[in-house]
């Protein structure tokens, strides 16, 4: 993978992979993913292969720009693209980071509850990250204050204690694949549930529990 | 009453707006655990007395005190909890080192918090992309134009940019500067962005 991406933004070259992507599409996921974290309402999974390459990306173009003699204008613009790609990628990982400081217990939970073989949500990193919070938080709690209340009161339990990401929430959201048959839950009594289908490119507000599957496969864009 | 002690706690972080960190209320926290080592105690005798003598009157009382715990407990986790969210906080807008007035405030045990959530969050973004390291507490904002105006509100020393030149950060001396390097600066208030 590493050598599939051009050192400079313009299109690219070839390697033995499978999976070459153009600087410009790497771009364009990172944004994509980027953008669902940001508006989601829960964590999503973890993209850290876009990272990686993204990471790549911007060291590549740093050291092409140190070769670029000075007072070169065309080194100002490719030095506001990495600005822009990084702070782009930099806001990425601090929204999962986010997510994962207010979710921790119930990050964890479902990392521990992850059948073999399926995807993390979260990165190696990530999960480490996760536990030593937890942990960490969990200490200062019990040093504070738990171990000095009655014996039956010096646990809580944290999965009840912090809040689960609200999944009703209303997300904004563009189709990029048709859909068909979205079943769609009654928000009051007197409403009955009904079926809508998704038009490639139009634009819906919707609850986030409706089009959750859709955001991971990435048949909708969160907007 | 009981558990009022506990929600003055509440009131009192709710009351500090925009997450600043008020001191430490070790005084009220200590309080709150006197009151609930004395629920907690009446409530064993009455338990007792209730099993050996089957007094089914008192069970409604010791009912009462329970759920004060339990209420006390909760108020005093959210107390803590929110605190630490509050230092968390301190972290991504000060970076890691926390200016005196607010470290002033913490409780000795939260420090050690700090300490701990600091080198978590630095060894996992030393590890991000293989090892090079990416620090995601710079870039907060969108950037907007490469270099900015700034002026130096202190006396800060010298200082290298990217390409290899000092600057000397004098007080009230102004520069133009690459955006992403004052970053840091401006938000330890070091330097100070001129908007013309």
């Amino acid at each position: 993978m590493s050598d599939a991406l051009s050192d400079d933004g313009s299109d690219i070259n070839q390697d033995d992979s499978q999976d070459v992507m153009t600087p410009a599409e790497l771009i364009a996921k990172l944004e994509e993913a980027w953008l669902n974290e940001k508006f989601s309402p829960e964590l999503l999974e973890n993209k850290s292969e876009v990272v990686e390459c993204v990471m790549e990306q911007l060291t590549h173009m740093e050291s092409n720009l140190q070769r670029v003699k000075k007072g070169d204008a065309k080194a100002s613009f490719h030095r506001m693209e990495i600005d822009r790609i990084r702070f782009v990628l930099s806001s990425y990982l601090r929204s999962r980071l986010q997510k994962i400081e207010k979710f921790f217990p119930h990050v964890l939970e479902r990392e521990k509850s992850r059948v073999e073989g399926q995807p993390s949500l979260l990165s190696p990193e990530e999960f480490a990250f996760a536990k030593e919070y937890y942990t960490n938080t969990e200490t200062y709690l019990k040093a504070v204050a738990l171990k000095r209340m009655p014996l039956n009161l010096q646990t809580v339990d944290l999965l009840k204690a912090v809040p689960e990401p609200c999944l009703d929430s209303f997300v904004f959201l563009r189709v990029k694949e048709k859909q068909e048959n979205i079943l769609v839950e009654p928000e009051t009594d007197d409403q009955r549930e009904y079926i809508v289908d998704l038009e490639e490119g139009s634009q819906h507000l919707m609850r986030y529990r409706t089009v959750a599957p859709l955001v991971s496969n990435g048949a909708v864009q969160l907007i | 009453m009981f558990c009022e002690k506990a929600m003055e706690m509440i009131r009192e972080l709710h009351r500090m707006s925009d997450g600043q960190l008020p001191a430490f209320n070790e005084d009220g926290l200590r309080q709150v655990l006197q009151e609930m080592e004395a629920l907690y105690e009446q409530n064993q005798a009455d338990v007792n007395e209730a099993k050996s003598f089957g007094r089914s009157d008192l069970i409604p009382s010791i009912k009462l005190r329970h759920c004060c715990l339990l209420r006390n407990q909760r108020c005093i986790t959210a107390y803590l909890y929110d605190r630490l969210l509050r230092i968390r906080a301190l972290r991504w807008e000060y970076g890691s080192v926390l200016p005196a007035n607010v470290r002033f405030h913490m409780s000795a045990e939260e420090v050690q918090w700090f300490g701990q959530y600091k080198k978590s969050l630095a060894s996992f973004m030393r590890s991000l992309g293989e090892g090079e390291g990416l620090d995601i507490t710079q870039d907060i904002k969108p950037p907007k134009s490469l270099y900015i105006q700034v002026r130096c509100l202190k006396d800060h020393g010298e200082f290298e940019i990217e390409d290899g030149t000092v600057i000397l950060l004098k007080k009230n001396s102004q520069h133009f500067l690459p955006r992403w390097k004052c970053e840091q600066l401006i938000r330890q208030g070091v330097l100070e962005h001129v908007v013309s």
